[in-house]
């Protein structure tokens, strides 16, 4: 008493694009969104799982293996969030930890030594943030990743089909091409963190998500993703025969595009896009 | 009821923030308290309990380099706002006003102890040497200078991660940074990683875990989550020293802690086995 409390800062009360841009994170993380298995099941035939880092033990939030794509042979790597109380916790919610990120760099190096394209399937709320994963440098599991994915001597395709969670994202995400479902996310820390962190309370991650641009829209035309894979109206889950249908022709197009390249030229081009990504003066 | 009726008390905040530096600095480690020339000259380091207390970048370039040889590079790029985040830009004249920098880290060529290097040391009192486009620029930058003079490239990192301000385009830094450091791995080019406190996030899930050799200093603090998160997710009890250098060390991250006052000659004696 007798202290005056400062006033809180509005922030940003309600935009128009409001709606919209936090909308897309809801959609994204909508119970029923189709998820990686959901999509390997309707785009793919004959997968084998492969299990294992060779080293720990096997993540089951990164299932990973071989599977064919209208014949066309390749290795698939994502996240799997889960459905229902069991399979979500054997799945860790999606959050993949150290065990994951090198068992998606082995199937990587399979890829790499029979030339088969990778295809990479982004759906993580972020890498697991646990004392078994710290201490077993999930850090650097995902560091090395971004470093070998970098100059992978095979085609990699990535797509982002619901949450691309900051660090457990971009760990499996470095890419030839990038691509995102229409109502999925793509950013540096989740929103709810943002606001924490910048607002001292979660519940101002609309705006937070809002300010970060992490949408399809906003990212293509940063010149972070190539492309853009529509959805039915109201959401993949409205119609996940449609989104798949949409998903499995992008992936085809995006192989028909990078086969035709040369590995050392591809290689350059996949250096030189991330090279320049950044903005400022001088 | 007078004691209702008094003026609420006004504490001003600017005030205290722009009181002179203290001669007497209190030891986050043991509390003793110690004169500023003598911690000075102790580089920083608390001479009872060996307390190391953090280091700016003009700090840190001076005790490691030889005299002299420090020739500061891309002094002249700038951030920009460029998702128009709110108030981004008004904290980047703000810690530019601070600390006298353009922005978070500080590269350049340099000599240790006659060995020719390419240094690159974060600042973290801007903006808590966030890793955005100029800073992941920078490391950039450096790592293909050295790789372009076939030099050795030793960063020394402090960071509280990604710089949210940026976006996606503060998180593509980590592959930008990482894949410059392919290209210096495939020249067959040392690079040394100096953790110091604290490294985390983006940093260390990128270049700052990717050096041939890791060093830290002792009792800084090396994670990626931050112990809070972890807490808030799992619910589990913390372990001891958790993400401490030490910590790291013990599980296998980090190869040498050094302490600072040895760190020099400790970067001399590696390069020497590491540069032809």
């Amino acid at each position: 008493m007798g202290t005056k409390k400062t006033p809180k800062k509005k922030i940003s009360p309600k935009k128009k694009y409001a709606i919209s841009s936090w909308k897309r994170v809801e959609i994204a993380r909508h119970p029923r969104r189709p998820m990686m298995l959901d999509y390997v099941a309707s785009c793919f035939d004959d997968f084998i799982e492969l299990h294992g880092d060779r080293h720990i033990g096997d993540d089951g939030a990164m299932p990973a293996g071989l599977i064919r794509v209208d014949g066309i042979k390749c290795v698939v790597i994502g996240h799997e969030k889960g459905r229902g109380t069991d399979e979500k916790l054997k799945r860790n919610f999606g959050s993949a930890g150290p065990e994951g990120y090198r068992k998606a760099l082995r199937m990587m190096k399979i890829a790499e030594k029979f030339k088969l394209p990778v295809i990479s399937i982004i759906d993580t709320p972020g890498a697991y943030p646990g004392v078994e994963a710290e201490e077993r440098n999930i850090a650097e599991s995902i560091a090395y990743n971004l470093r070998e994915m970098m100059l992978l001597r095979t085609q990699i395709i990535a797509i982002v089909i619901g949450e691309g969670g900051s660090g457990g994202a971009l760990g499996i995400g470095v890419a030839d091409r990038v691509m995102m479902m229409e109502n999925s996310y793509y950013s540096v820390i989740s929103p709810e963190g943002c606001a924490a962190i910048l607002w001292k309370d979660r519940k101002y991650a609309p705006d937070a998500a809002n300010a970060m641009r992490l949408d399809a829209k906003n990212l293509k035309r940063l010149g972070i993703i190539d492309r853009i894979i529509r959805e039915p109206s109201k959401g993949a889950h409205t119609n996940p025969s449609l989104a798949s249908k949409n998903l499995k022709d992008s992936i085809l197009d995006g192989i028909k595009e990078l086969s035709s390249v040369p590995i050392d030229q591809l290689l350059e081009q996949r250096y030189k896009k991330y090279r320049a990504m950044g903005e400022f003066i001088g | 009821m007078p004691i209702f009726n008094k003026p609420a008390f006004k504490g001003s905040g600017e005030k205290k923030r722009d009181m002179p530096e203290g001669l007497w600095q209190k030891c986050s480690g043991c509390g003793e308290v110690i004169h500023e020339l003598e911690l000075k000259k102790n580089l920083r380091v608390c001479p009872q309990c060996n307390f190391h207390f953090t280091l700016n970048s003009q700090e840190r370039i001076e005790s490691i380099t030889d005299p002299g040889t420090f020739e500061e590079t891309e002094k002249k790029i700038k951030s920009v706002d460029a998702l128009e985040f709110k108030g981004y830009k008004d904290k980047l004249i703000k810690y530019q006003k601070i600390t006298g920098l353009q922005e978070a880290i500080v590269t350049g060529r340099a000599k240790i102890i006659g060995h020719s290097v390419v240094l690159g040391v974060m600042d973290f009192r801007f903006l808590g040497a966030s890793m955005g486009s100029v800073v992941g620029e920078k490391i950039t930058r450096a790592i293909e200078l050295a790789t372009e003079e076939k030099s050795a490239i030793i960063i020394v990192s402090a960071s509280g991660g990604a710089r949210m301000h940026e976006g996606i385009l503060s998180l593509m830094q980590m592959a930008k940074t990482s894949g410059a450091l392919a290209l210096l791995d495939r020249a067959g080019l040392p690079f040394i990683s100096v953790l110091t406190h604290p490294t985390t996030g983006g940093v260390t899930a990128s270049f700052a875990t990717l050096g041939d050799i890791i060093l830290a200093e002792p009792g800084c603090m090396i994670g990626f989550a931050g112990p809070r998160v972890i807490k808030e997710t799992t619910h589990q009890d913390l372990p001891d020293g958790f993400q401490t250098a030490e910590f790291m060390h013990e599980h296998g991250l980090v190869d040498i802690i050094v302490e600072r006052r040895e760190l020099r000659e400790k970067l001399a004696s590696i390069l020497g086995y590491l540069l032809t």
